[in-house]
């Protein structure tokens, strides 16, 4: 550990907001050169997610003062993840991104301890979670941001007057992009509305009538989505198609190119069919870096006080 | 494009295309000051793949770079920041060019001008307003872009600075479709009149796609309203109950599309006033030194007023509809034949044009006119003024309103409270707030200063919260890393809409507000 001047002389910037008084502050913000000491030693943060908005939060956090981090991905870092997974190489491809994520951060900013879980949100038991004080999420799909609320909701507990009991609130803080947009907001169960109260402003995905793909395809899409959920089926019997498996696209594509010449459908290429097939959602590093500093930042307010918290939802569409 | 690049940037070239990659790989950055802002913006671009930087910087690395900047690490301590930020950036893609320069901006600024001419775009960041100026006419005279960005305690801006900044796709994120229900060409109305809406077989009826059911009910319509569409809102219900009339099954989705979509059937013909603006602007009368896009302009404003009728060139593209497939694709081949036409037109009359003002008319590619075509109705101009006429000449009225606007005032006193800053140094020659024994001097020498600004600003009337004026202080010129982190997160944003000229850049200032967690386009 570095002499405690320099410490004092590194966390000049952040030490500015932590260690004076203001009148624009939240609710019992007791500034002191302490806090940041006692902010990296009992402040526990879970990032769930080591993609494109977790890579980002586990720096920002880092260097927000906070120490004691757990990030859990059960993801392997992949080529197509590097235009803006900034803590991955190429030389990591095929590793666990919460793995490298961790190490990567840890050996640049000192003093921080990140423990990786390279496993599924569902594999850690309910106590897991218990042990945060404040999760964030950096997901990319609505059935783990619902898990994950479920379980934060699950803590919950009434007083006799029917009050959440503050200790019982274990606060989330969910980011999201899709492009140049993206969103973040701070959900305090039975104080904000959660999750689950607001899936509605997830736009639907996209599912054709299976008459549409058999019958009447119009689009490109409507012929690789055949390929891929009937003509597959109807050839390989029993055996489960593979999205990861080139050879599995490969033939998606081939016979989704067939079709298309069929009906006199342009449009097919195989870069379209994987974008069909894996629902793949288009991400960008600044919008990751958009959000994610968002996030981070409603962490350390909620976490210290040091300014008032967002009410509860941001979004960015700069386009 | 190699195949590692093609599935390395698969996720962002499915937003802005290969050619836009290709614009990004060709463009050359500039970054003044490598902090904890400038090098989270310069990081985005460098994993999306720019073509080169230069990071400028005299500074050394000192314990507090190491709190807020994450590109620097216990081995840089004493080092050029320029250089330690240069080599982890170059670590992050070997395809871009990375170079650095330990140098002071402002010297440069001051000293050597004409260093700034090989860039496509400088991005300013942590720089004093008097450097911002000079620097802005430098960038104006040789047509560099100039995106300004500054994280200050919980606030923060970007700007952008350049003449003009013409974008043909503009790719908004709700556009009525062009479709012409209102008004079908010959064509089109004829494939319509074609297929018997009535017809008895069920799954026919149901896969009839809603484009002919409008057009033919709508001729219907017009028939029985002397040759008028519906305009009334009661007019548009009862169109609605006519479409519904034709329905053999309340389940026929094809149906509900119509009903759906009969309000494109009432649009007024013509074009928007956006368009209409860009048409008169003055720049549209071209001669040799045109750029290409407003001679593809000149060419649009006659298209429309001749073989358009009003109209630009036709869009070319449906929307997915419920429909038999044949139905479908012969109805995209109306749609694409038209816009060929219409493109075809539309390159004559470039041609024609370009000769007229002296240059070769092959000087302009199909591809671009067609591209043009087919965003006519999208078209943006953006145009910013110098940052000297905007400090000296502010848009008083709007500040007026955004600063008692309760939605906008924090935004517009940080916006007036930065400027404050910078003659706080220019007097103090430090940050205000630095000391934490200067703080109630500080305070009040700030406040004193505002209102100055305020004053010489024409804001006569407004008046700063001593709350804020306060937490300015408090904030004592802090670079936070998440405020850092998201400014230069705007900054790159900005930076690929303007070198890709693809979606529409900031039209103002973005103030970021952290304290609640705004960003806030005000137009001053």
């Amino acid at each position: 550990m570095a002499s405690s001047s320099s410490e004092l002389a590194r966390w000049r910037d952040i030490d500015k907001l932590l260690t004076r008084q203001g009148n624009i502050v939240g609710p019992g913000f007791e500034p002191s050169p302490q806090l940041r000491q006692d902010i990296g030693e009992f402040a526990r943060v879970l990032v769930v997610g080591a993609g494109g908005l977790g890579c980002e939060l586990l720096k920002d956090l880092a260097l927000s003062g906070f120490r004691n981090i757990d990030v859990i991905d059960m993801d392997t870092i992949e080529i197509s993840n590097l235009n803006r997974q900034f803590l991955f190489r190429l030389q990591d491809v095929g590793k666990s991104k919460a793995v490298v994520a961790a190490k990567r951060v840890m050996e640049r900013v000192s003093g921080v301890n990140i423990t990786p879980h390279f496993c599924r949100i569902e594999d850690k038991d309910i106590v897991f979670y218990n042990d945060f004080n404040i999760i964030v999420l950096g997901l990319d799909s609505i059935e783990a941001r619902s898990y994950i609320n479920s379980v934060a909701c699950s803590f919950l507990e009434y007083d006799s007057d029917d009050n959440p009991v503050p200790e019982s609130i274990k606060p989330m803080i969910d980011g999201g992009t899709e492009g140049f947009k993206g969103h973040a907001r701070v959900i305090l169960p039975g104080v904000t509305p959660c999750f689950e109260c607001n899936i509605w402003l997830f736009p639907p995905q996209v599912k054709f009538p299976l008459c549409t793909l058999a019958e009447t395809p119009r689009t490109a899409a409507h012929c690789i989505e055949y390929a891929h959920l009937i003509k597959w089926n109807e050839v390989h019997g029993g055996k489960t198609f593979d999205p990861d498996d080139p050879e599995h696209m490969q033939w998606v594509y081939k016979e989704a190119v067939k079709r298309a010449e069929l009906f006199g459908i342009a449009g097919v290429t195989y870069s379209f069919t994987q974008g069909v097939v894996k629902n793949i959602i288009p991400a960008i590093a600044s919008t990751n870096a958009i959000i994610s500093a968002a996030c981070a930042l409603e962490v350390l307010k909620i976490v210290s006080g040091c300014s008032k918290t967002l009410s509860n939802y941001m979004t960015s569409s700069t386009s | 494009m190699a195949v590692e690049s093609k599935t390395k940037y698969d996720r962002q070239l499915r937003i802005w295309g290969e050619h836009g990659q290709a614009a990004l790989e060709k463009a050359n950055i500039c970054l003044l000051n490598c902090g904890p802002t400038g090098s989270e913006a310069l990081k985005n671009l460098v994993l999306g793949g720019i073509g080169s930087i230069t990071v400028i910087d005299g500074t050394k690395v000192e314990n507090h770079d190491l709190g807020n900047n994450f590109m620097l690490d216990e081995m840089s301590l004493g080092q050029s920041k320029a250089k330690c930020v240069c080599t982890f950036l170059q670590e992050l893609n070997d395809a871009v060019k990375a170079k650095f320069v330990e140098e002071h901006p402002d010297a440069l600024i001051e000293g050597n001008p004409s260093f700034f001419s090989s860039f496509t775009l400088v991005i300013a960041t942590q720089l004093l307003e008097s450097s911002l100026v000079k620097l802005d006419k430098i960038c104006r005279q040789s047509n560099i872009m100039l995106l300004v960005a500054l994280s200050y305690g919980l606030t923060g801006l970007v700007r952008i600075s350049l003449k003009d900044h013409e974008v043909i796709e503009s790719k908004p994120e709700h556009f009525v479709d062009d479709l012409r229900l209102n008004n079908p060409w010959p064509e089109l109305k004829e494939f319509a009149k074609s297929i018997d809406i009535n017809v008895t077989d069920p799954v026919v009826h149901k896969h009839t796609p809603y484009i002919v059911i409008l057009i033919n009910i709508a001729g219907k319509w017009a028939d029985q309203h002397g040759g008028c569409l519906p305009t009334t809102r009661q007019e548009k219900k009862e169109f609605k109950e006519l479409i519904k009339s034709c329905m053999l099954n309340v389940d026929e989705e094809n149906y509900k599309e119509a009903t759906e979509a009969s309000y494109k059937v009432s649009l007024t013909s013509g074009i928007s006033s956006q368009l209409r603006q860009i048409l008169s602007d003055s720049a549209a009368e071209v001669n040799s030194s045109s750029p290409d896009f407003w001679i593809l302009v000149a060419a649009l404003k006659e298209f429309i007023e001749n073989e358009g009728a009003g109209e630009p060139p036709l869009e070319g593209s449906i929307p997915d509809m419920t429909s038999l497939t044949e139905y479908y694709i012969n109805l995209q081949k109306i749609y694409q034949a038209k816009a060929e036409a219409d493109c075809l037109v539309m390159e004559h009359r470039v041609r024609a044009i370009l000769k007229s003002i002296g240059r070769e008319t092959d000087s302009i590619s199909k591809a671009y006119i067609k591209n043009f075509c087919k965003n006519a109705r999208k078209l943006v101009v953006c145009r910013y003024r110098p940052i000297e006429d905007e400090l000296n000449n502010p848009a008083v009225q709007e500040l007026q309103k955004y600063m008692i606007d309760e939605d906008y005032c924090f935004s517009a006193g940080f916006y007036i409270l930065l400027q404050a800053v910078d003659r706080f140094i220019a007097n103090y020659n430090r940050f205000p707030g630095l000391f934490d024994t200067e703080m109630e001097d500080d305070i009040a020498r700030l406040k004193t200063i505002a209102v100055g600004v305020l004053s010489d600003s024409g804001l006569h009337g407004s008046t700063l919260t001593e709350d804020l004026i306060n937490e300015m202080c408090r904030f004592g010129g802090a670079e936070i890393h998440s405020v850092a982190a998201f400014i230069g997160g705007v900054a790159s944003q900005e930076a690929i809409k303007l070198i890709t000229k693809q979606f529409v850049p900031l039209n103002g200032m973005l103030v970021f507000n952290g304290i609640d967690q705004k960003s806030q386009i005000l137009l001053v």
